[in-house]
């Protein structure tokens, strides 16, 4: 019971970063129908930028976060305007799965040239104090990491929600047509769109090198927890990648702590089998074949 | 006359929006009914439901004496009911001619035999020749123009030798002269037997060619009747100018 | 096929069959290998990422499970002839079909881009399983298969021509299906899947046709690869660049044709080598291979031979026109003209 508690605790406490990394990817496909297979490369990236800056400056990670968003957030731009702009709209989903893929693939190389292919964590002096409630273990940088995520989605809330381009944001998420006969273009909407999403990678990345040791090769494991947390609550849904967060965290720590390590990383895959099996669109997704 | 198709108490809801609301009504054998109503009415739901393309929430859908609620759309097909789309639905990267063979309901077996056939080839050709589509037989579908696409989606669907035939605005984007060839295609095959239930919007085609015609109304049918009856029903005048 | 189509066929083929004769040096060789791998490989995924217009991110996981089956198979078993192996293909084949059978029945319900992840995803937790049973599969420390007892000068023959021969397999299998309703079928559940249903065309059957046909011989590829290194390693049993060649290779190609996936194999797997050379084990090679992966996609979106064959078929049509008066002219003028092309 003790261990089963224990799992929970650490499996909500991990859900905030995965929720701030999936909520960006959910956002580029709701804004641009786009599966952005990249997503985890760009959490990596975010992560190796703030062990940089903690490494030759000194900066702590949380304190790095605005500087590698701005620097995420200008890099999704590009992205987007070098690469998936120019596809033409018929193929476009199909495409972008690949070219997002190939960008993953480039950041990657990168990656692996600049840093090498060896493991590196950011360790900041309070990485290891952790404090007891009520007989269960709480690490005091996870705390801190899931407050964080939680603030930065709830700014990521607010953004969308009460601000001009939030709304526009939302117009062209829930109905791309009649948000462009309102007069919100599209284009920008979609660079903006995606620059945010990398940002969003690019915060979940400083907290994810405060919690664990990454390489280049890393952003294959995000990838495929973040795809099935999306697919999870839905494609398109932010609430969805918040619910769908908590259940892979969570299933996955307690498996780890009640079962073996081994098979946490299979307990995500077997429940989003059986959630597809039930609702092809994911928890809280529309069923997307609205051709009819 | 007997009943083809009957409706009964069918019910289809979105969330909160009930697009088709206790909905009850039939299709004589060899007429060619129409289905009107005000945009939002239910018309293309209703459609979904009695072709298997959605699965009514309740009520009953009967064809040909059969219960075929909620049975897959392809196998309705292969049944004898067919249907077009308002957007005129057609494979752009098959050829004119194949656009009709892989309409042809085929049983499993049949997809390890040739693509096509000689007497597929002959089938088709015949309708072809009988919507005038032979000279581009060989083009792809995508470089036809609308009009054409909606000719062609309605030939193909016609190879599988239905017995109804449902017509979602076949008339919607298209020039009067390709509405003069619909109509008489539509004449034509309704003599050899076909019969057609037609969801339209030009009321002049409606009154030319449709009798009865059924109009709808928030999800509920509002009207049966004779053509010349309906613009003087009130309930009708109430729905379309609203109350 | 028309006559000039056999033709090439049979040129394409006697080539292969002639080329060892010339006594390539090892690494040649060993380079033809591994392309006959990839021209095999972007076939089998070119029938369900291709016809049907279902992208499979996952066929490198089939991939791996031919390895480890061959793999397991040697673990317990001596080695007595070394042709055996390739004799255990088929049964290799039909393994990964009914593997891949209950993946391709719950993923292909979903949308094109939920089964690219959801097999992506299938890709992944079949690396973790490789990694992690360990009492199976040793875990990383990988599994030596035993070596194949094939003479040393000409050591890469046998696989060579065994390639050779499942090549053959895949295009005639795509031949032939685009030669028979299932081709008809596929092309239209790419087109438009709901309106094929509705037209009574067996969508899920042929899905599930393709999917297992083309994991089938995916899986065959891999223990043919396992056999050929004699030990393997997760990681790159069960890699996510191999599934990217084959999309690649099939899209460079052209995807959807019967020639499409071997031009891309010949191109991109020779560059691949050659650039592999070139930088070594550094990762710049990565880089060079998104950037060549990327310009692909910008440039030529459609694929080589789709390109050539539009151009042809333009230049064609021009000249026809140019003759004889258009074969249109005698129907109804056009309602919206501008709706040339494309879906509505």
């Amino acid at each position: 019971m003790h261990a089963l508690i224990q799992g929970v605790i650490l499996g909500v406490l991990t859900a905030g970063v995965y929720a701030l990394m999936a909520s960006g990817q959910t956002l580029i496909f709701g804004i641009m129908k786009v599966v952005n297979l990249a997503q985890g490369a760009m959490v990596v990236f975010g992560a190796y930028l703030s062990y940089q800056l903690f490494t030759s400056w000194g900066v702590d990670p949380f304190l790095a976060i605005p500087i590698t968003t701005v620097a995420m957030f200008v890099l999704g731009m590009a992205v987007e305007w070098a690469f998936l702009r120019p596809l033409r709209q018929q193929d476009k989903a199909e495409l972008s799965l690949l070219v997002t893929f190939a960008v993953a693939l480039l950041l990657e190389g990168f990656l692996s040239v600049t840093w090498k292919t060896t493991y590196r964590s950011i360790n900041t002096g309070y990485a290891n104090s952790s404090m007891t409630i009520a007989g269960y273990q709480i690490t005091l940088v996870r705390l801190w990491a899931f407050l964080l995520s939680l603030g930065a989605l709830a700014l990521l809330f607010l953004l969308l929600n009460r601000t001009r381009f939030g709304r526009a944001i939302r117009a062209t998420v829930q109905n791309p047509e009649s948000a462009r006969l309102l007069g919100v273009e599209a284009q920008r909407v979609s660079a903006f769109g995606f620059g945010l999403g990398s940002a969003t990678a690019a915060a979940a990345g400083s907290v994810y090198g405060l919690l664990y040791a990454f390489y280049p090769g890393t952003h294959y494991d995000l990838i495929s927890l973040l795809l099935s947390i999306v697919i999870l609550g839905g494609l398109g849904s932010i609430g969805g990648a918040v619910v769908g967060a908590l259940i892979v965290s969570v299933s996955s720590a307690v498996v780890s702590a009640t079962a073996s390590p081994t098979w946490s990383s299979m307990t995500f895959f077997i429940i989003l089998l059986l959630v597809l099996l039930v609702r092809p669109q994911g928890l809280f997704g529309t069923p997307a074949r609205g051709a009819i | 006359m007997t009943d083809l198709l009957i409706v009964e108490n069918a019910v289809k809801s979105f969330g909160s929006l009930r697009a088709v609301d206790e909905c009850s009504f039939t299709v004589a054998e060899s007429s060619i009914t129409a289905l009107i109503g005000p945009n939002g009415s239910g018309k293309t739901t209703l459609f979904n439901v009695i072709t298997g393309y959605l699965k009514p929430d309740a009520g009953r859908v009967s064809f040909n004496g059969r219960d075929v609620t909620g049975t897959d759309a392809g196998r309705l097909y292969r049944h004898g009911l067919s249907r077009t789309f308002q957007q005129a639905r057609v494979f752009p990267q098959l050829s004119v001619q194949e656009n009709l063979v892989v309409a042809g309901g085929y049983s499993l077996r049949q997809l390890f035999t040739r693509r096509v056939s000689r007497a597929d080839r002959e089938k088709a050709g015949a309708l072809l020749e009988e919507f005038r589509l032979a000279p581009v037989a060989d083009l792809l579908a995508s470089e036809l123009s609308y009009g054409q696409r909606k000719l062609l989606e309605f030939a193909a669907v016609l190879m599988s030798g239905p017995r109804l035939v449902l017509l979602d605005e076949p008339t919607a984007g298209v020039n009067p002269v390709m509405i003069e060839t619909m109509e008489r295609h539509i004449r034509e095959r309704n003599t050899s037997g076909i019969t057609f239930l037609i969801v339209e919007h030009d009321m002049n085609f409606v009154m030319r060619l449709c009798d009865p015609v059924i109009v709808l109304d928030r999800g509920k049918q509002i009207f049966a009747g004779h053509p010349t009856d309906v613009q003087s029903n009130p309930l009708v005048l109430d729905a379309y100018l609203g109350s | 096929m028309s006559r000039l189509g056999v033709l090439r066929g049979a040129a394409f083929f006697a080539t292969l069959v002639a080329l060892p004769s010339f006594n390539l040096a090892h690494w040649v060789m060993n380079m033809a290998v591994f392309v006959l791998m990839f021209a095999v490989m972007s076939s089998a995924w070119n029938l369900v990422g291709g016809f049907a217009g279902y992208p499979s991110l996952g066929h490198a996981a089939f991939f791996g499970i031919g390895a480890y089956a061959v793999a397991l198979w040697y673990k317990n078993h001596e080695l007595t002839n070394a042709w055996h192996p390739f004799l255990a293909l088929p049964l290799i084949a039909l393994i990964a079909a009914l593997v891949g059978l209950p993946i391709a029945m719950i993923s292909m319900r979903t949308r094109a881009d939920v089964f690219a992840i959801v097999t992506i995803t299938v890709l992944f937790v079949a690396q973790t399983l490789a990694f992690n049973l360990r009492s199976i599969t040793d875990g990383a420390q990988g599994l030596a298969i035993p070596p194949a007892t094939f003479s040393v000068t000409t050591f890469e023959r046998p696989f060579y021509y065994v390639l050779t021969v499942l090549l053959a397999f895949a295009m005639a299998i795509t031949w032939a299906s685009m030669r028979s309703k299932i081709g008809l079928a596929l092309s239209s559940v790419r087109a438009d899947e709901d309106k094929a249903r509705g037209v009574g065309v067996h969508v899920t059957a042929v899905k599930l046709l393709a999917f297992c046909v083309s994991v089938g011989i995916t899986a065959m590829v891999g223990a043919i690869w396992a056999y050929y290194e004699s030990f393997i390693y997760p990681q790159f049993a069960i890699d996510p660049l191999i599934t990217i060649a084959m999309v690649l290779m099939t899209f460079l190609g052209g995807r959807a044709t019967l020639w499409g996936p071997v031009v891309g194999a010949l191109v991109l797997e020779t560059a691949q080598q050659v650039l592999a050379y070139q930088f070594g084990g550094s990762k710049i090679y990565l880089i060079a291979y998104a950037l060549v992966f990327l310009l692909v996609m910008l440039l030529l979106p459609r694929g080589i031979l789709p390109t050539i064959q539009d151009w042809l078929r333009q230049r064609r049509r021009r000249l026809a026109t140019d003759n004889v008066p258009p074969p249109a002219a005698n129907l109804p003028p056009a309602a919206v003209p501008a709706a040339h092309g494309g879906r509505a």
